[in-house]
């Protein structure tokens, strides 16, 4: 797509960034993480497909080779551990009752 | 209603109160039999996200006059398709504004509302709805027989001789009893969408509606070379734009999908629509794809599977349908289990009335119909040369370049597409497949 087929406007509308954008959904936080990742498995991933894919951006390559994830602001949606490959690099459950994503206008 | 038998908590767990579970629960608790509602959010509705048109016409069965009370944001008059390639777009819009009354056709709401509301009618229905409690897992006798679910509050297993497992896109419940065994990312769709706050008389002026009449815009392309679609809908003073994103391809690429709605967000014929609009909230789920192709084994032994948990979601390109086949496959199951309680078989064929049901009602009729339709939307010429190639012949046709005359158009087609890379016999194929499937 070239750019200046995209409409640029200055005032098109507010520029937001991804922490903005994540603090317009509800997470009602559980201390207990509900999705947790091993970091081995993690080391010798050449695909990486997670990174890319989670909508919440929570699987961050670290300068090791490593992966951090956080589970906070998870929207439980399940493609983390749809398009990873390598079996039993996540595992995945819903967090407890009452807590995690609330959607409003959804 | 009836006392449920021995040690049983209820004739019929229901596992989550979306769409198809509420329906599940006022269906079997209309016929008499003890029901539990069981639900991890909050509040029902609150895990579920859409992109947001429900058809509510199944509903005239269960709750008769259902536009009376019904949380409904607007009603759609106006459906549009939308083919998008780089620089133009194709739209094929229809109007209908007999949608904007009884019995209506669609409507825009939001499903924390939506699903609230169809929960309470199981309430009232007689069943008990229990918020805040995540299913853990299927509780069964030393024979291996289906005797309800554990859950993660304390004490909190809860027996009865039939499941109905409506618990959403990633089923665990579905996956634990064998039924369903495949997770393959290529039966899914990552859907994310934004809520765009502006003004209701901007929305009114810019898609040319008035009052509660809305507008469903479904677009193909646009998606920044990852197969998938896209989606404007409607609210009274919100728009909910979004894009639905093929699992495999997004992972195999480098866009994040916060990028790819943001370059459907600036493309020439969508910017104009949300000017100045605020993000009011950001929302991701996934989506069953395959239809068909996926679904599992709906019935087992004091089990019934039903709503997205059993495939049963519609997406074929111009149509993306799923709380009413979850509405109505909920039904049926409830029904079916309730008439299993009255015969005393809760075996697979004591529930066999609820695939019967299935067979000879849209929710199967229209899946096989279609059943071809998925996979030709997301293919890759589909995806990534047609929008092109009809915007490129369109936008030629259009063209009034003087001094030149006008070219036929059997050539203009012939020219588009060979420069979009698209073989005659490829088109004819996808030409058939295409009109067979819709047919
Ligand atoms: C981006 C997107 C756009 C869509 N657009 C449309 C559209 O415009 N129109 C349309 O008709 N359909 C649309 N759909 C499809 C539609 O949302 C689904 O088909 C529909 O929600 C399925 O209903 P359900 O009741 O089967 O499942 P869900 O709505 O997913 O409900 C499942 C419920 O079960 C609960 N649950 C899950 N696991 C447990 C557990 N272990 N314990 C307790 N509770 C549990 C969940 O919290 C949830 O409330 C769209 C989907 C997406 C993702
Ligand atoms: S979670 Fe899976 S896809 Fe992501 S880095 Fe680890 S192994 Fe690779
Ligand atoms: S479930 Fe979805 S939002 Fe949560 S970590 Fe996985 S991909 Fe990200």
């Amino acid at each position: 797509m070239s750019p200046t087929a995209r409409i640029e406007r200055d005032n098109a509308w507010p520029e937001i960034s991804f922490e903005e954008r994540i603090g317009t959904a509800e997470f009602r936080i559980h201390e207990k993480a509900h999705i947790t990742v091993n970091g081995d498995s993690c080391r010798g991933c050449t695909t990486r497909e997670c990174v890319v894919a989670c909508p919440a951006n929570l699987f961050v390559p670290t300068s090791d080779g490593g992966i951090l994830f956080n589970y906070e602001n998870c929207f439980e949606c399940g493609t983390c551990y749809l398009v990873c490959n390598k079996e039993g690099a996540i595992s995945w459950t819903y967090p407890e009752g009452g807590y995690g994503i609330v959607f409003h206008r959804t | 209603m009836t006392a449920p038998a021995h040690d049983f908590d209820a004739d019929i767990i229901v596992v989550g109160a979306g769409p198809a579970g509420s329906c599940a629960a006022i269906a079997a608790a209309r016929a008499g039999k003890s029901v539990v509602l069981v639900e991890r959010g909050p509040f029902p509705g609150s895990k579920n996200m859409y992109g947001g048109v429900v058809y509510p016409r199944i509903l005239d069965e269960l709750i008769p006059s259902w536009w009376e009370t019904m949380p409904v944001q607007r009603w759609v008059v106006k459906r549009s398709t939308m083919l998008l390639s780089d620089t133009g777009a194709l739209n094929v819009d229809f109007r209908a504004n007999a949608w904007g009354a009884p019995p209506y056709n669609g409507a825009t709401a939001y499903r924390p509302d939506f699903d609230n509301w169809l929960a309470n009618h199981a309430v009232e229905a007689g069943a008990r709805l229990v918020c805040s409690t995540t299913v853990t897992g299927l509780l069964r006798d030393s024979t291996g027989r289906i005797q309800g679910v554990s859950t993660d509050r304390p004490d909190g297993d809860l027996r009865a001789p039939i499941v109905i497992a409506c618990d959403g896109v990633n089923s665990f419940l579905a996956k634990e009893s064998g039924l369903y065994p495949h997770t393959d990312a290529s039966n899914f769709t990552l859907g994310v969408k934004e809520t765009l706050a502006l003004p209701k008389h901007v929305i009114d002026e810019r898609f040319g509606v008035r009052d509660n009449q809305g507008v469903d815009i479904e677009i193909l392309g646009g998606t920044s070379g990852v197969n998938g679609g896209g989606f404007i809908y409607t609210n009274l003073d919100t728009v909910a734009l979004g894009v639905v994103l093929k699992l495999p391809k997004l992972a195999a690429q480098q866009k994040r999908p916060e990028q790819i709605i943001a370059e459907l967000k600036r493309h020439p014929a969508v910017a104009p629509l949300i000017e100045g609009a605020e993000v009011k909230e950001y929302s991701a789920h996934v989506i069953p794809e395959a239809g068909l192709e996926m679904m599992p084994t709906m019935v087992a032994d004091g089990m019934l599977v039903a709503g997205d948990a059993a495939a049963l979601c519609l997406a074929a390109g111009i149509w993306l349908e799923g709380v009413n086949f979850a509405m109505a496959s909920g039904m049926y199951a409830g029904q079916a289990a309730a008439e299993a309680i009255t015969k005393n078989d809760v075996s697979s064929r004591g529930l066999s009335g609820y695939t019967d049901r299935l067979e000879k009602t849209f929710v199967l009729r229209d899946h096989k119909k279609l059943r071809k339709v998925p996979h030709l939307v997301l293919s890759d010429r589909v995806q990534h040369k047609y929008p092109a190639f009809v915007a490129g012949v369109v936008e030629r046709v259009f063209r009034v370049d003087n001094p030149h005359p006008k070219p036929g158009v059997r050539r203009i087609v012939r020219e588009e597409r060979k420069k979009a890379g698209i073989g005659l016999l490829d088109l004819l194929r996808d030409g058939w497949t295409g009109m067979r499937g819709f047919g």
